[in-house]
């Protein structure tokens, strides 16, 4: 359960340069792919290894590719989605930072699979130093021959560009992110027409993570069939997490889909369990969008199975007992923590990203974190609670993107498993501002 | 030309072009069915999706896959299908999302009716009429602006605004360079020409005519008179202008013209496009030719101290079930 395919290499020095990268066996799917196989045998191979998005919302990639259309004389596009900013996930920057020709192996390989020329990196503006090391490699991959014009004698050209985004979370969502890309303000863009028929500069265009890209390679290196091995069900190959909050090891770790939430929180070679000794109230396991989840239910299912992690069994029970995998950003939550601070901070930030295009996004989120606001500083009424669930519910699925969503599903989730911390909050309004809630009794007893 | 494709919209269905949308599609139809549209407008290409109060319930995806769609889609953006059946009012689904919309547009919307210009022939004001509660939940401060002029005959009420951004894409579309656009984000949002520039062509003024509420309004009417009091006259000149129609009406109140706009039909939107010149200019009834009164929607408050109704609700002809229905609907609303 602790094998590594893109983090395989990640402690040799040296291996954000192209020499070492290519000694340690990099490049080896570009070669294999433009010498040995045709571009639709790419997609198969992809289509096999059965593995999902990793950017969060879990579609099959070979699925996605595989919808792409091709008319004659159409150039298409290949984009990676690099504008990672859900609050808790930072797996690509390391990724990206650590192994830069990882990605640009995988787009050169996906690019071939899809029949794209030109290829665009989209990176987050507050990573801009990352954008440096991406084009350093770019620029070694170009002078090694494989990037540019007839790549490894095969006739095969590609250009990669890396554009950095200035800062909008909006921006990653895909049809954002191709709008900022062809130089305009950064909204959604309303769906039908999809990306694969019409996206960037109205050509079809496959929008992928970097993640997903990165594991491209491995892909095609040993199979799809023998990446399928890996994991678990329809959750297959492994999946960078980035755990944060109150544990001992924070960090990313990669993992093979299928591991028990449960050792994932307490073994020491992850999380190395809660801090200071102290107990899990709470966790958020995909990034800030899914649903909070509290101790029993993240470690239990409803039906009191193992959770583990994978993307059908974190999300069993749907939204009454579940969340999702989401992007992968597992933040954990002691017994000290304040759930209705957090589902504050959460509210704010969605309120600070909504584009502000359709009106329940745009009036939803302030207006649930002004209600939010007042209930954490003591102000809250108790009608407060179910204006905020009808809210939630007004703005959730009547939005054009999944932002409304986003926003929602946390506010939500939080007092369905948390209602009374939120009633305790707002009748001990003077005790609140003391002190934490802690533990609900019910609880007490289940968690460690 | 492609076969017609079939579609059922709360019970009535209608034979419309392939690609047609569900908004008009039910247009098409007529009558209550239509879902109300506040960003929407069939004459600006690319507008629509964003207000979210034409959410419809598709309640069958086609013939050939007759699953619901899961969730509400904007009736404005999705195509029809063969054999769809799309539910509006008689979905309470649907009704309930539209008062959640409502309830949104209203949170940063000044309830400043009284002293508004836009009041009687506001879309938003129509929309919170039938789908509003009668109070709002929202306790918290709103989002101001100050009123800014833009250019000597438009002013720029922020407040109002309820960002459908017809008004960018008339500038891109109709005016020769587009010199505002939004500003900001979320519901800091803001229409502005960034350094408080003037906004400056012939075609300027149709901005005032297609924002659905009293965000955009026209310097030389306002506080001359509630629009109710006035009479509108269809009127036409020979205009130079070679985009300029020259088809307008005329806003009377006694022997004055108090405003000129273009002819608005019943979704509010307006036939053709008028320039400057004709909008803010001839203001002198020698002007213009008369056509006669302008006919004005039944339903609508402009119509209380008037002469003339419009006509019977849009009919598909030779369809004889739907002229009956629509027979009986009229006579049913002018009792």
């Amino acid at each position: 359960m602790s094998r590594k395919i893109l983090l395989e290499h990640i402690d040799v020095p040296g291996i954000n340069t192209f020499d070492t990268y290519r000694k340690m066996g990099g490049y080896r799917s570009v070669e294999k792919a433009l010498k040995t196989m045709s571009p639709d045998d790419v997609v198969e191979e992809v289509k096999k290894s059965g593995m999902r998005g990793r950017g969060g919302a879990g579609f099959p990639t070979g699925m996605k590719w595989s919808f792409l259309a091709k008319p004659v004389g159409v150039p298409r596009y290949l984009v990676c989605n690099a504008d990672e900013s859900e609050p808790g996930t930072f797996k690509d920057r390391y990724l990206m930072e650590k192994i830069p020709h990882g990605l640009i192996e995988g787009m050169i390989t996906s690019s071939y699979a899809l029949g794209a020329n030109t290829s665009y990196i989209y990176i987050r503006g507050e990573y801009f130093y990352i954008l440096r090391i991406l084009e350093k490699a770019i620029a070694e991959a170009y002078a090694n021959g494989f990037l540019g014009k007839n790549i490894l004698g095969s006739g095969y050209d590609l250009d990669l560009y890396v554009h950095p985004g200035a800062g909008a979370y909006i921006c990653g969502e895909e049809t954002a992110l191709l709008e900022s890309l062809e130089g305009k303000r950064g909204n959604p863009r309303v769906k039908p027409p999809f990306p694969a028929i019409a996206g960037l500069y109205a050509c079809p265009t496959v929008v992928n993570n970097v993640e997903t890209i990165a594991a491209i390679a491995p892909i095609v290196n040993m199979g799809g069939d023998e990446y399928a091995k890996i994991g678990i069900g329809r959750s297959t190959g492994t999946k960078l997490i980035s755990a944060s909050g109150h544990i001992n090891n924070p960090g990313i770790y990669e993992i093979e889909l299928g591991l028990p939430v449960e050792e994932f929180i307490y073994s020491d070679k992850y999380c190395g369990g809660i801090k200071n000794g102290k107990k899990l109230k709470a966790v958020v396991a995909g990034g800030s969008s899914v649903p909070i989840l509290p101790a029993n239910l993240i470690l239990k299912t409803a039906n009191n199975e193992e959770r583990l992690m994978s993307y059908e069994s974190l999300s069993d029970g749907g939204f009454v007992s579940g969340t999702m995998l989401g992007s992968g950003g597992f933040v954990v939550y002691d017994e000290d923590s304040c759930i209705v601070r957090n589902t504050w901070n959460f509210a704010r930030f969605y309120h600070h990203e909504s584009c502000g295009q359709c009106s329940p996004c745009r009036e939803g989120t302030g207006w649930m974190e002004k209600v939010l606001h007042r209930i954490e500083y003591g102000h809250g009424k108790l009608s407060d609670i179910d204006l905020l669930v009808e809210v939630s519910k007004k703005i959730e699925g009547n939005t054009i993107c999944p932002l409304g969503d986003a926003a929602a599903w946390p506010v939500a989730s939080a007092i369905r498993h948390f209602r009374e911390e939120f009633e305790w909050h707002i009748k001990e309004a003077t005790l609140s501002q003391t002190r934490n809630f802690g533990l609900l009794a019910a609880h007490e007893a289940l968690v460690k | 030309m492609a076969d017609k494709i079939k579609v059922t919209i709360d019970g009535q269905s209608v034979e419309v072009e392939p690609g047609t949308t569900i908004l008009n599609a039910a247009r098409q139809i007529g009558g209550d069915i239509v879902p109300p549209a506040m960003c929407y407008y069939s004459k600006l290409k690319g507008s629509g999706g964003k207000c979210r109060t034409c959410l419809v319930k598709v309640a069958q995806g086609s013939e050939k896959d007759p699953r619901p769609m899961p969730k509400l889609v904007a009736s404005c953006q999705t195509q029809v299908m063969d054999g769809m059946v799309v539910e509006n009012t008689t979905s309470p689904e649907v009704l309930e999302a539209r008062k959640g919309v409502v309830e949104m547009l209203l949170i940063n919307h000044p309830l400043d009716c009284p002293v508004c210009d836009q009041a009687g022939e506001c879309d938003l004001q129509n929309l919170s009429f039938e789908h509003g509660a009668s109070n709002s939940r929202y306790e918290f401060e709103r989002r101001t602006f100050d009123k800014v002029d833009i250019g000597d005959k438009i002013q720029l009420h922020m407040n109002r605004c309820i960002l459908c951004y017809r008004c960018v894409y008339t500038a891109d579309q109709i005016t020769e360079g587009r010199v505002h656009g939004v500003l900001n984000r979320g519901d800091q949002s803001e229409i502005s020409t960034y350094i408080s520039a003037a906004i400056d062509n012939d075609f300027s003024g149709n901005v005032i005519d297609v924002c659905p509420v009293g965000a955009l309004t026209d310097k030389t009417f306002r506080f001359k008179n509630r629009v109710w009091f006035t009479k509108p006259v269809d009127a036409h000149r020979d205009c130079d202008h070679e985009k300029c129609s020259g088809n307008v009406v005329l806003w009377y109140k006694g022997e004055d013209v108090l405003r000129v706009t273009a002819r608005k039909d019943q979704y509010g939107e307006v036939e053709s496009f008028i320039c400057n010149t004709c909008r803010f200019e001839k203001k002198a009834t020698a002007d213009w030719t008369i056509e006669g009164p302008r006919k004005i929607e039944e339903t609508s408050v402009i119509s209380s101290n008037h002469y003339e109704m419009a006509h019977p609700l849009p009919v598909i002809e030779k369809n004889e079930v739907l002229i009956e229905a629509n027979k009986k609907m009229f006579h049913k609303k002018i009792k």
